[in-house]
């Protein structure tokens, strides 16, 4: 990498934090190789600081090629592109998803440092470089190619507008980086959740009129795992270095299939319950939510949501026992009317 | 640890993996070795478009016309018909795989202008259109149940009784190596870009293929025809997509002029690469740059044009210089993008050595010659992966399994132990490979002449010398990448060899290899394919082979 030519250089401060499963390199002294050995007390994982030379206008991965090529040889970090097109780079960069090569020093220098970490919501194989193999998993999961519609004649494409392919371009600059996934709050919790990239692609190949398992994926991507496990906590829209917005294309995903009819599931008796609840009252009962998506007679489903209900108790947020409807709830019900379609 | 397969490719580009699909639809087990993840390929980095002959008032023989006129004539005209001709169903194809390509008004495929074209015939996805094909083709590939091995570094190519009969791979997550017997090897490797500094190029394109290749015996053809780029972005090289020219941008020089129209009155900025990278080197040597760049301007085009169709390169240049496009021109130069040449083999992919064929940009079918047109090397990859997956597939037919390859195993992984217990000296890959890739720049770059290509090989084989006490300054197994790092400068320090000797031994100037000292093109002593084999410590021998003309005689190439 260029390290800059004419232009003025700056000090940079890197902690790049440290893990290798084959702890310390015993035979680094007897080879007489002047490379420290950092895992000489052998922690798990460790910070090292590095400092660097770089123009002002430099990125994080500037300076880990610089560490990696010129300081510490033995610092594992997967870069290719350098501009953000090959999704190889992406890390923690001071506790959040991002690409290396996309993230300028000097924007996230705190405390006159910055610091770069494998995520931990995926398992470490060395250094920055971390297994992508739940990414990869949930990938495979949601049919990621065209199921055809039967093919138009031979040296023909299928017709289509441009606007109809439009609507998928948003997905398909996706470049599979993982930034999405790793800061996800909902696949922190649930790894069952396919995620906001699988999801995203879903929708691409859902919404694509040229694919013929439309309503087969709807009801695939409907069950536990799918659309309706998504939190809404915007983390996959606000890490997503290429502007693809998961988040906008699982609720786009999530409308296909209530128009599809794919309504039996906790997701939309959720929000049916959510709606009617607001409609009825101007505001939220959390009492009744809960039972209602999950399913009044389902025992054992409302069960496995008790551990969660003492953690609200302990925390305080228990909800009021007695709910009471707003004033000028009229004026909600006349929303809901003006809206019209199924919260009618 | 030793497993069997049909087929091992190497290399999960667009190439490595439409080879990988056309086998495995042909009934083949096949395994595909990338040293990275398949979407981390550096096809992916292909901005621009494809190019095939499908509307309406264009032919196979104008586009096969514009590639042989844009080669220089070097171009083997067998190759570039069978490529022309079967353009447009492979096209077709990626489109009914899933391609999201642009349409038109009526719905049907939309095309841009690009450069050295006659018609406008480049079929595009926004400026991503290499990202969108590979996703697409690697869902493909996950659909077809081809077995991937990912992030698995190859070391050497396994040969028995004159036939290559799979590769050894090192398996960079555990630090294992690995026989991958086969019973033919498909090279699908890609580009050697990080031979120069700057490069249009990802890191990983270090020549893994050519010298894998090399070393085993296959020769490697037209290696001097080495492209730039016209406009790779000030300072990092980043590609800058023709087809912004293609929809009308500009190219200026200090003074504000638009250049072109002295060099190529007819089609401006839109003459074939070597052209407009020789006009810009031409004007910054006169002194009519700004910091060693010329200027590519896109504010007449407007906001709709650049963000839509061109949004990639928008957002690269303000993230790495902080100029956007809609207001600002953006300095640029010609930067090392493309290898014309590569491993010799026939239109079915097949090299000289049995067993091993070769496709994409590691690969010289010959049907870009010494110049290749923007938008033909995403063509060449699918048409001549597909051909050498259907062709290979036939060929293992004919070949019983392998029982050998314990002792390869063994010296392959003796050989990685020696390298790894070498004691430090104070030479590293890095120091290395920087001093290798600047010196090529210098000497072996837009323009050439003798005195400087003498000393290029001097240095290149003082670079030889110093390579073999390279010490690797990280002794773990465990994703030891300064390893893997040292082996690809092996095959760099090769690959240079054969371009400098190469561009020494052609006399004259012809697309890419412009000679200072021999200024024009001579048809009557060089109309003719250079090849290097690999000879041991020796230097390496040269032969020949006469160019294949079939209906486009040579004449004087005007823009």
């Amino acid at each position: 990498m260029e390290a800059g030519g004419s232009h003025v250089l700056m000090k940079f401060t890197i902690e790049v934090g440290r893990y290798n499963p084959e702890g310390t390199y015993a035979d680094d002294a007897k080879q007489g190789a002047p490379y420290p050995a950092p895992w000489a007390s052998s922690p798990p994982r460790r910070y090292q600081s590095y400092e660097v030379d770089l123009p002002e206008h430099a990125v994080v991965l500037d300076a880990l090629i610089e560490i990696r090529e010129y300081q510490d040889e033995s610092v594992a970090v997967r870069c290719a592109c350098r501009s953000a097109i090959c999704g190889s780079c992406a890390m923690w960069v001071n506790g959040h998803a991002h690409l290396a090569c996309k993230s300028k020093l000097q924007e996230f220098t705190k405390d006159g440092k910055t610091r770069v970490e494998s995520p931990p919501s995926m398992p470490v194989i060395r250094d920055l470089v971390w297994d992508m193999k739940p990414f990869w998993d949930n990938h495979r999961r949601v049919t990621p190619w065209l199921e055809n519609k039967p093919l138009p004649p031979p040296m023909q494409e299928y017709r289509v507008t441009n606007e109809a392919m439009e609507e998928l371009i948003q997905e398909v600059t996706c470049i599979s980086c993982g930034c999405c996934l790793m800061d996800c709050e909902s696949f922190a919790v649930n790894k069952d959740f396919m995620g906001p990239h699988a999801l995203a692609k879903a929708y691409r190949y859902a919404a694509d009129p040229r694919d013929d398992e439309t309503q087969k994926r709807l009801g695939e991507y409907s069950q536990q795992g799918g659309v309706w496990d998504c939190t809404h906590c915007f983390e996959c829209v606000q890490q997503c270095p290429k502007g693809v917005e998961p988040l906008e294309q699982i609720l786009k995903l999530r409308r296909m299939a209530v128009n599809a009819g794919y309504t039996h599931n906790a997701g939309t008796r959720h929000a049916d319950a959510f709606a009617e609840s607001v409609k009825h009252s101007g505001r939220l009962n959390e009492l009744t939510l809960l039972p209602k998506s999950v399913g009044f007679f389902n025992v054992l489903g409302q069960l496995a949501t008790l551990p969660s209900a003492f953690n609200m108790i302990r925390a305080g947020k228990l909800p009021p026992i007695i709910h009471k409807t707003i004033p000028g709830v009229k004026r909600i019900k006349a929303i809901f009317d003006r809206v019209g379609g199924r919260f009618k | 640890m030793i497993t069997d397969h049909d087929i091992v490719v190497l290399g999960a580009g667009l190439a490595g993996m439409r080879a990988a699909l056309e086998a495995a639809r042909n009934g083949t087990s096949v395994a595909v070795v990338t040293k990275v993840h398949p979407l981390r390929s550096h096809s992916n980095a292909a901005q621009g478009g494809i190019n095939a002959a499908i509307g309406e008032g264009d032919t196979w023989e104008s586009h096969a016309f514009d590639t042989i006129k844009g080669s220089d004539y070097l171009a083997d005209q067998d190759a570039v018909e069978i490529m022309c001709r079967e353009a447009p169903a492979d096209v077709m194809e990626f489109e009914h795989m899933g391609v999201i390509f642009y349409r038109n008004a009526e719905g049907k495929l939309g095309t841009r202008a690009f450069g050295g074209a006659s018609q406008a015939r480049t079929y595009f996805v926004g400026d991503i259109t290499g990202q969108a094909l590979l996703v697409t083709l690697y869902d493909q590939i996950l659909k077809a149940g081809v077995k991937v091995y990912e992030e698995w570094f190859a070391t050497s190519l396994y040969m028995e009784d004159g036939r290559c009969r799979g590769v050894v791979a090192l398996e960079m997550i555990t630090g294992e190596l690995h026989l991958l017997r086969a019973k033919a090897v498909i090279n699908g490797a890609g580009g050697v870009g990080r031979l120069y500094e700057p490069s249009t190029n990802a890191l990983i394109c270090t020549g893994d293929g050519y010298g894998l290749a090399y070393r085993a015996g296959a020769p490697l053809m037209d290696m001097e025809m080495v492209q730039y780029h016209p406009t790779t972005l000030a300072g990092s090289g980043f590609l800058m997509t023709e087809a912004a020219r293609g929809e009308g941008a500009y190219l200026l020089n200090s003074e504000g002029d638009r250049f072109m129209k002295t060099y190529a009155p007819k089609m401006v900025e839109l003459a074939s690469r070597d052209v407009v990278s020789r006009s810009e080197a031409t004007e910054i040597a006169a002194g009519r740059g700004i910091d060693g760049n010329v200027l590519l301007d896109l504010r007449h085009l407007g906001p709709e044009i650049v963000l839509k169709k061109l949004p990639q390169v928008h957002e690269m240049a303000l993230d790495y210089l902080g100029l956007d496009m809609l207001k600002d021109p953006i300095p640029v130069r010609p930067g090392m993008h493309y290898m014309m040449g590569g491993v010799k083999t026939d239109a079915n992919g097949a090299t000289q050595v049995p067993g091993l064929y070769a496709a994409g940009e590691v690969a010289c079918v010959s049907v870009h010659g010494g110049n290749r047109l923007g938008a033909n090397s995403l063509l060449d990859t699918i048409v001549f992966g597909r051909h050498s997956g259907k062709h290979a597939s036939e060929y293992v037919k004919t070949v019983p399994d392998s029982k050998g390859g314990e002792r390869l195993l063994k010296s392959e992984q003796a050989r990685i132990s020696d390298l790894l217990a070498r004691p430090y000296t104070g030479e590293t890959h890095a120091r290395l490979r920087l001093e290798l890739a600047t010196m090529m720049d210098k000497y072996v770059g837009v323009y050439r002449d003798e005195a400087g290509l003498e000393e290029a090989l001097k240095k290149q084989q003082d670079l030889k010398k110093r390579y073999a006490s390279v010490a690797v300054g990280d002794k773990g197994r465990v994703y030891n990448q300064a390893l893997t790092f040292a082996l690809e400068l092996g095959y760099m320090i090769d690959v240079a060899e054969t371009i400098i000797r190469s561009a020494i031994l052609r006399k004259e100037s012809r697309g890419a290899q412009a000679r200072t000292d021999y200024p024009q093109r001579n048809d009557a002593e060089w109309l003719k394919h250079i090849l290097v084999h690999f000879r041991g410590d020796k230097a390496p021998e040269i032969t020949y082979l006469p160019v294949t003309i079939t209906k486009w005689k040579p004449e004087a190439r005007t823009y």
